[in-house]
Order: C-alpha cells, then sequence, then structure tokens
C-alpha cells in the first residue's frame, strides 16, 4: 500500500502558478471574482504565497506553493463533528462532500489554513464551464473543500495498472500541479518506496516538512538552501 | 415591535439559505463569526440560572427564594437562543440531524451536542418541577386557560406525600445541574481550546469559560429582575437586598474574571512564541484593541467602581454595573474568536481581510436578542414569575423559628 507524499524544491520555484492554474482546471475549482477574491473568499487548493526577505537592495523573494499537506495526524481530522474529512490507508487525507454539513471547525482547526470553504455555489461565466473536468465532482455551496492529492489521478493509475497486472510505476501518478511545473519543482510518489524520487528527495539535507513541531504529521516537505524565514515554509535553523 | 426585529432577522436569514454564506461577512481565515460569539455568549448567559437556582438552593441561602423562577426562566430561553445558531452558522443546516446519526466521537462540537442537550433537558426539568405547585395554584384560581395549567400541573393536590417527592425531585435536580453545568460550558471553551490556533489552545478555557458564563449570567439575571421590577410590579418580591447580594456576587466574579483574563494575556506575553503574540499583539495595539480595551473597561473597571461602595450598589447601580457586563462579555466573546481567526499561523493569512459583519449577521444577532424579550415576556404572562409556594414556605419556616425561638439567619 502506498504512502503518497510530495516535496516542493522552493530553489526552482520562480512563482509563475501553473500549478494554480492547472489544478483548478483539473479539479473544477471555480473562480471566486475579483471582489469576492480581495474580501478573502478565493478558492485555491494550491496557491503560492510570497515571502520578501531583507530591506533594498538585499532583497529576495520565496515563492512557496502552498496545499493540502496531508498530515499523519491531523487536526482536521479530530474536530470534524460528522467524519467528513479522515485519512485513508494511502495516507490522503480525504474530504467527503455529501457528508460535510459546514460547520468550518476543520477549517479553523487547520494551522496551514489550507482549506477552503464554498461561500457560494462556484460558477463559471461561460464559456468556462466547458472546461470542467468529467473526472472530479462539482461541488455545492455550504462545504468544505481541499486539494485530495489528485485522487482521480491515483485512482486511474491504479485502475491501468491492474489491467495490465502490474504494479504502480514510481512517476504513473502525476498530480496537475506536478504535471504544469515548468520547473520540475513538484515531484510526487510512494514515500514507503525507497527507490522513488520523492523518497530520495525527502533524505535530502535541504529537506524540511513545514509545521513539524506541532506534530502534524506533513507529507509535503520543502526543499531549500540556506535560511530564510517564511511563514508556512522552513522556519530559520540558526 | 419585537415581533417585527424576528421577522426581519427570519427574512435575512431565507436570504443567506438561498445565496449561501457569501452574504455574511466571514472568509479565509476567519471562517467563525458573529454566529459563533452569539452562540458562546447566550450559553454563556444560561448559567443564570444554574448558579442562583442551585447553588443557593444547595447552600440554604434564603434570599433566593423570590428570584430562581426568573433565573431558570433565563437559562431555558438563553439556551434555545444559544442553540440556534448553529442553524445561522452552518454551511448546510438541513442536514443538522448528521452528528446525530454519524457522529464522530472525538469531536469537541459532538460533546457540545451531548452536553447542551443534556443541560437543555435539565433546565427545562428544573424549570417545570418548582413549577408545578404554582400551575396548581393557576389551575384553581385562574380566571382563563384553566385546561392548560391543569395539564400542565399534573394533578397536583399539595398532599405532603406529593411534596416530599417533589422536594427529593428538585434536590436531586439542583445537585445534578451543576457539574452538567459546569461541563457545558467547558465543552463550549474546548471547542476552540482543542485546536492548536494561537491563544486558542489554552489550558485555562475550561475555567476560564466557565466564570464568564457566570459572570454573564448574572448580569442578565439583574437585568431581568430590574424590567420585571417595574414592568410587573414586583417591588415586593425583587427588593434592594436581592440587587445588592448579587451585586457582590457580580464583583467577586468581575476580579475573578480579571485574574483568568490576566494569566491568559501574561503567559503569552512572558512566553514570547511569535505565532501567539500576533493574536495578543492584535489585541492589546492593533486592530482589536479598541474592542479589547472597551472590553475590560466593560468588564472590571466599571463594575468595580459601582459595585464595591454599598452607596452605589443600589437597584439602578447594579442594572449598570449589569449593562456594562454584558457589553463587555459579548466583546470577549467576539474577542477570542475573531482575533485568533484573524491572525492564524500561515502569517499570509494576515491579510485575508479583517472580518466586519455583514447584515444578516446583524440582523439575526438583533432577531436573537429580540426572541429572547419575547420568550421570556410570553413567559411572564402565563406563569408566575415569583416562586409562590417557595415563598410562602419560607415565610412558614420563619414564623416558626421566631414562634419557637429558635435563630434563623434570613432576610
Amino acid at each position: 500500500m502506498p504512502t503518497w507524499g510530495m516535496s516542493i524544491d522552493l530553489d526552482r520555484c520562480d512563482g509563475c502558478e501553473a500549478c494554480v492554474v492547472a489544478c483548478r482546471a483539473e479539479n473544477n475549482v471555480a473562480p471566486a471574482g475579483p471582489e469576492q477574491a480581495a474580501i478573502g473568499r478565493a478558492v485555491e487548493w494550491m496557491r503560492v504565497e510570497r515571502h520578501v526577505e531583507g530591506e533594498f537592495p538585499n532583497v529576495r523573494t520565496r515563492f512557496v506553493p502552498v496545499l493540502c499537506v496531508h498530515c499523519d495526524d491531523a487536526p482536521c481530522v479530530s474536530v470534524c463533528p460528522v467524519s467528513a474529512t479522515y485519512e485513508n490507508p494511502e495516507g490522503l487525507n480525504a474530504q467527503i462532500h455529501p457528508r460535510c454539513i459546514g460547520t468550518r471547525a476543520c477549517a479553523q482547526a487547520c494551522p496551514y489554513t489550507v482549506r477552503y470553504f464554498n461561500w457560494g455555489t462556484p460558477k463559471w461565466d461561460a464559456p468556462l464551464e466547458q472546461t470542467i473536468n468529467p473526472d472530479v465532482a462539482v461541488r455545492w455551496k455550504g462545504i468544505m473543500e481541499k486539494c485530495t492529492f489528485c485522487v482521480q489521478r491515483i485512482r486511474r493509475a491504479k485502475d491501468e495498472a491492474r489491467e495490465d497486472d502490474r504494479p504502480i510505476a514510481d512517476g504513473d501518478v502525476q498530480p496537475a500541479c506536478a504535471q504544469a511545473c515548468p520547473a520540475e519543482a513538484i515531484v510526487f510518489g510512494d514515500l514507503d518506496d525507497p527507490e522513488s524520487a520523492v523518497s530520495k528527495l525527502s533524505e535530502s539535507p535541504r529537506a524540511e516538512r513545514p509545521l513539524e513541531e506541532l506534530g502534524t504529521g506533513p507529507r509535503v516537505f520543502y526543499l531549500k538552501e540556506g535560511d530564510w524565514r517564511g511563514s508556512v515554509g522552513p522556519q530559520s535553523s540558526d | 415591535m419585537l415581533l417585527a426585529v424576528i421577522a426581519f432577522g427570519g427574512f435575512q436569514w431565507a436570504h443567506q439559505l438561498k445565496e449561501g454564506l457569501i452574504v455574511a461577512g466571514m472568509n479565509q481565515p476567519v471562517y467563525w463569526g458573529l454566529y459563533l460569539t452569539n452562540y458562546v455568549f447566550f450559553i454563556g448567559i444560561s448559567h443564570a440560572g444554574t448558579l442562583i437556582s442551585a447553588i443557593l438552593r444547595l447552600t440554604d441561602a434564603e434570599w433566593r427564594r423570590p428570584i430562581t423562577r426568573a433565573a431558570e426562566a433565563i437559562t431555558v430561553f438563553a439556551l434555545l437562543m444559544g442553540t440556534s445558531n448553529v442553524l445561522w452558522h452552518l454551511g448546510r443546516p438541513e442536514l443538522i440531524y448528521i452528528p446525530m446519526l454519524h457522529p464522530q466521537p472525538l469531536s469537541p462540537l459532538i460533546w457540545d451536542v451531548a452536553c447542551i442537550s443534556v443541560y437543555l433537558m435539565g433546565s427545562i426539568t428544573y424549570l417545570y418541577l418548582p413549577l408545578i405547585p404554582d400551575l396548581a395554584l393557576l389551575r384553581d384560581r385562574s380566571p382563563r386557560l384553566r385546561w392548560l395549567y391543569r395539564w400542565l400541573s399534573l394533578g397536583w393536590q399539595g398532599t405532603p406525600k406529593q411534596h416530599k417527592l417533589l422536594e427529593r425531585a428538585i434536590g436531586f435536580m439542583a445537585v445534578a445541574i451543576i457539574p452538567i453545568a459546569v461541563s457545558v460550558h467547558t465543552v463550549v471553551s474546548w471547542v476552540f481550546a482543542m485546536t492548536l490556533v494561537p491563544m486558542w489552545h489554552s489550558a485555562i478555557f475550561g475555567p476560564y469559560f466557565v466564570v464568564g458564563a457566570i459572570f454573564s449570567g448574572i448580569a442578565a439575571l439583574l437585568i431581568a429582575m430590574a424590567i420585571l421590577r417595574k414592568a410587573f410590579h414586583l417591588e415586593p418580591f425583587f427588593r434592594p437586598i436581592h440587587f445588592n447580594n448579587l451585586g457582590l456576587l457580580m464583583l467577586t466574579m468581575a476580579c475573578l474574571w480579571l485574574y483568568f483574563t490576566f494569566a491568559e494575556h501574561m503567559t503569552v506575553w512572558y512566553g514570547n512564541e511569535p505565532d501567539e503574540v500576533a493574536v495578543l499583539n492584535s489585541r492589546l495595539s492593533g486592530a482589536f484593541s479598541t474592542p479589547f480595551w472597551t472590553m475590560i473597561t466593560c468588564c472590571f473597571v466599571i463594575p468595580l467602581c459601582i459595585l464595591s461602595f454599598k452607596r452605589t450598589r443600589t437597584i439602578i447601580g447594579t442594572v449598570i454595573a449589569s449593562c456594562a457586563v454584558l457589553i463587555g462579555m459579548w466583546l470577549e466573546r467576539f474577542i477570542i474568536v475573531i482575533s485568533s481567526a484573524s491572525y492564524p499561523r500561515s502569517e499570509f493569512m494576515h491579510d485575508g481581510g479583517l472580518y466586519s459583519p455583514a447584515l444578516v449577521e446583524i440582523a439575526l444577532t438583533a432577531a436573537q436578542f429580540a426572541c429572547f424579550a419575547l420568550l421570556y415576556i410570553v413567559f411572564a404572562k402565563l406563569f408566575p414569575l415569583v416562586s409562590i409556594w417557595e415563598i410562602k414556605e419560607g415565610d412558614q419556616t420563619e414564623l416558626e423559628a421566631e414562634l419557637t425561638g429558635t435563630a434563623e439567619a434570613r432576610l
């Protein structure tokens, strides 16, 4: 049974947000519009944070893609009154949309602020409704949603592997963000497979897990060189 | 007029049901707003009945007799208003039965559902039981609604055997309701404290919320008593001594509340943990500084000045202090919920857009207060607000004591 995980190389990320757009398209994440986004209603399963450090002229900008880190011991799972979110056997933090009654306790409990609520009914202005991916359910107002590690793609890869009577190979599953990244900063795979690319990257001295000290057990880790101060990203070690 | 406010609230809720919570003011990261604030506030007020009725009954404080019924009524109606907020708050309120079908037992919200259900049953019972003899009185003497009183009084005839049974039942409820009430507000606080959110994740939240609840409960009771006293000419029953004693109790709670608030904020300041300090600073000098310092003034400074001196501890004085306390305590709930939500660990989210309540939230808040008042007025019209038989009983005991020469401390 694989345990899915992801590594994001912050030294490669240049903030192009192709991952954000790809995730939107793949997972039917509707745009909120500029007015709603300005008051904090945007739904972005993947968002790219900009962290600027230093004073001019010694300024550096870090771009940090932030998504659900699929915690091993998730604060959101404990607080949901109806078990609408749970950790599945493959390590995914799954969201069951029909079960959710919208208390938003999970959203408040999440230390990464990566859970999103459908304040209104998601809608696409014409002709964008034609881009809706039939593999993914369109959600409705009043429920929570978040990154699923493109579970539909995981399922497809498993189906194809079963048809060909072979195990899933490393690289068979590519979430939309990993696929779209032009810098190849996002790597996805089975953390339990010592030969997988993501497992090898997890051994790197540059690897750090966000908010690891809280004991959430995140399955997304960042690779970065040198010290800097981010918020959800890795903390300085000096 | 109250009905108009309630109707407007209902209309706004229908609008929210149709469009979704997008019409409310909440956003990311402030997912919890006015509805949660009101929820905690009203559940807090509901501790009025428990304290006065149960604790004073158990400590045999004779001065409680005229005010127990008014206090118990506050508890029931405040609980109903508090829990109504769940309906306004949920993304899908039509599915409110799902927590009953599929409860996740480790969720503090489920503990909340359990405790509040028990508390509501208990409070209604505790309001109803001492009401029975008075209902029988009304059944026998009232010119109208006889059928209602006959049905509700359950065939009470006032025999010694029935009295003994009733006293036992009331005594049992008085003891049982105290741990239930303590557990209720502790569990409400744990909805916040069991998360890792900065300045929510605090061991002190349990007792802090219980103290705050009793504090705001006494204030609500004092205001209710003052209004009822004037409206129903209950001057012989709600006497200055009641306001004086409750005022002293409220002063004690104010000091206790300040102690907890100070301990909470002092440890955060001293520990200097960055995620928590962000929230603390927002309260002391940042976006929430005006509500925060208003809260301190209303919850402590004003009550301290008024209630410390016999000269100012009059009926009017205690009512002014109580109004200040209620405003302050509502602000306390607001600050706890919103300031922590506004400054999550993800610094990037600090610019998420500061929460400001939308019309639907304000309308539903007003509607709740109006509905509470309305329920109370209807109750007062139908049932005696002062426990007639208990006062008679108190008078009888005092008379017997005087006649037989035994000393009895009473008013």
